[in-house]
């Protein structure tokens, strides 16, 4: 206890939870569903996962070389690699998941100062860009001659989608998003750990499931709703994208608004938008949003008084 | 003639509009999709400066300054006028491809600020080839931007497929963003040479028209207004001296 005694300025309170301490409980916390997702996908998820890894920890390291300012043992770029992975579709081309680790670190996280100064989530941008770049790719889901539409593009089309496959992870979709299972498994973990909360998770699933009952079509009939819920990368973006915390806002009441925010957009891009799926363009999006929301929802100091000193 | 080469020298390395000044931002991202566009609007543009700039000096003595603006505006949009209806004659589809782009030169900013600080305050010869050399580093800048994003996303060049056999389009830099992307990393190759030239004992003094400060780090407003009493025609920062600052209302007093 005596080195905690130290003559310094503030803070004076230290935690011992380190950085790399909350990226391995992450870690540990999406294993379930990249697990799933080798089981379900066959060994070239595994590929996909291993390649968009090794490309997000190579950048991280060679530019930590090339500034001489070595960040990779905090593990960061695993969980952006390993986020990454989970949102590609089995059959992408490894060059292709490499590319968009590449863009996760460098052009979104390292130019922009590093962990901590990154203002989008790193994979979700890089998946945008992929999704931009490459639509064919992106979007063909098919796997082991299995082909189709995903659930939530079936849905939108109007025919009836097995929920029960949905929620074990028995459907078309990318590496990840499949079982909403196993990433729950994930989730509850991150919650009994205290890595995350639910403000968020929470307000953007409710604010979502309202929406989509209201405006869906189907009212609050709970096969759709659940459809809805466990289809896609709602899960897989409510629990560990949307809760990332150099992209979330800091204030409580920031992050209920952030997450109201997420789930809204998420209705409008997934009921009105040309396709079937939104939650990552609605968490970047979001995430652009976080410096308003911060501002608009700063606490007052006690004791302050608008036009000068109490 | 010296001085006819040192500003076109100046327009197109040393402060090249895109690169250097970032200005002129809204056609450089907007229609550098295909070489060929950036081509001809740093063209276009180029005639116009360069005409612009020759009137402009050669009215100087008649425009008054509190009018100058609307002055400048009137000749840079009669310019404009009859570059955009020989477009329509001769270049039909270069002129739909570039769209609304040709009558917004008009208020581009690369030429205002070329009237109000160089042109403005000095002769006509030298404010000819400041033009030129202004519109030729817009023109080689927009072409390059150009020709990058078409290489990616169309996998050709000027309208010719370049690429091997196979070769997978990468969309995004066809559109929007990927204008962003294509000009932070040429400005990036820019500013690094410009740093390893530094680092080697050579001086790249950006800025000659105004200051002799670098426009990035400058926190000075204004310093087109620096150029009133240069009509003498000496250049700012060539012989390491900085230029003294008149205000232009007291000189109206």
């Amino acid at each position: 206890m005596d080195e905690l005694y130290k003559v310094s300025s503030n803070p004076h309170i230290r935690s011992r939870v380190s950085t790399g301490g909350i990226m391995l409980t992450v870690i540990i916390a999406l294993l379930p569903a990249a697990g799933f997702g080798i089981f379900h996908f066959g060994i070239r998820a595994g590929a996909v996962i291993l390649v968009t890894v090794a490309s997000t920890v190579l950048t991280e390291a060679l530019f930590g070389l090339y500034k001489k300012k070595l960040t990779v043992t905090d593990l960061s770029a695993v969980v952006t690699g390993l986020l990454l992975a989970l949102n590609l579709p089995v059959g992408i081309p490894l060059w292709m998941a490499a590319l968009g680790g590449v863009f996760s670190i460098l052009v979104v996280k390292m130019l922009f100062g590093g962990l901590g100064q990154n203002f989008m989530n790193p994979a979700l941008a890089a998946r945008c860009f992929l999704l931009i770049s490459f639509p064919v790719q992106m979007t063909d889901f098919s796997y082991d001659a299995c082909t189709g539409a995903t659930p939530l593009a079936a849905l939108k089309a109007g025919e009836d989608v097995n929920v029960l496959d949905m929620i074990t992870g028995q459907t078309m979709g990318t590496i990840g998003e499949t079982s909403m299972i196993a990433l729950l498994a994930g989730a509850c973990l991150l919650l009994l750990f205290g890595v995350i909360d639910l403000r968020i998770p929470g307000s953007y699933l409710v604010t979502f499931l309202l929406f989509a009952g209201i405006f869906g079509g189907h009212g609050f009939s709970p096969a759709y709703l659940s459809a809805q819920l466990a289809g896609g990368g709602l899960m897989l973006g409510a629990f560990f994208m949307a809760t990332d915390y150099v992209t979330r806002p800091i204030t409580v009441k920031g992050q209920y608004l952030y997450g109201i925010f997420l789930g809204l957009m998420t209705g409008i891009f997934r009921i009105f938008g040309p396709g079937a799926e939104g939650v990552s363009y609605a968490i970047i999006l979001g995430n652009l949003l976080v410096p308003l929301i911060e501002r608009v929802t700063l606490p007052k100091p006690f004791g302050y008084r608008k036009g000068g000193a109490a | 003639m010296n001085r006819a080469g040192e500003r076109l020298y100046n327009g197109i390395v040393k402060e090249n509009p895109t690169f250097v000044l970032m200005l002129g931002m809204c056609p450089t991202l907007a229609v550098t999709a295909y070489a060929v566009n950036g081509l001809g609007m740093g063209l276009a543009t180029t005639v116009v400066l360069a005409l612009s700039n020759l009137i402009i000096s050669l009215l100087r003595g008649v425009i008054p300054n509190r009018i100058r603006i609307p002055a400048f505006i009137v000749i840079i949009a009669s310019f404009v006028t009859v570059i955009q209806l020989l477009l329509q004659a001769y270049l039909p589809s270069l002129n739909k491809a570039l769209g609304v782009y040709i009558p917004l030169i008009v208020v581009n900013c690369i030429i205002l600020g070329r009237a109000e600080s160089y042109a403005y305050g000095n002769p006509p010869v030298p404010s000819l080839f400041d033009g030129l050399g202004m519109g030729l580093g817009f023109t080689a800048a927009l072409t390059c931007i150009g020709a990058v994003r078409e290489i990616l996303a169309q996998g050709s060049l000027f309208g010719y497929d370049i690429m091997p056999e196979g070769y997978i389009t990468i969309n995004i830099f066809g559109v929007a963003p990927g204008a962003f992307f294509v000009l932070a990393a040429l400005t990036a190759l820019q500013n690094y040479v410009r740093i390893v030239g530094k680092r080697k004992g050579r001086e790249y003094r950006k800025l000659q028209s105004g200051c002799s400060e670098d426009c990035m780090n400058c926190s000075d407003t204004g310093c087109a207004r620096r150029f009133y009493d240069n009509g003498s025609g000496q250049t700012a920062g060539s012989d390491g001296t900085a230029l003294s600052v008149t205000d232009l209302d007291e000189e109206d007093r």
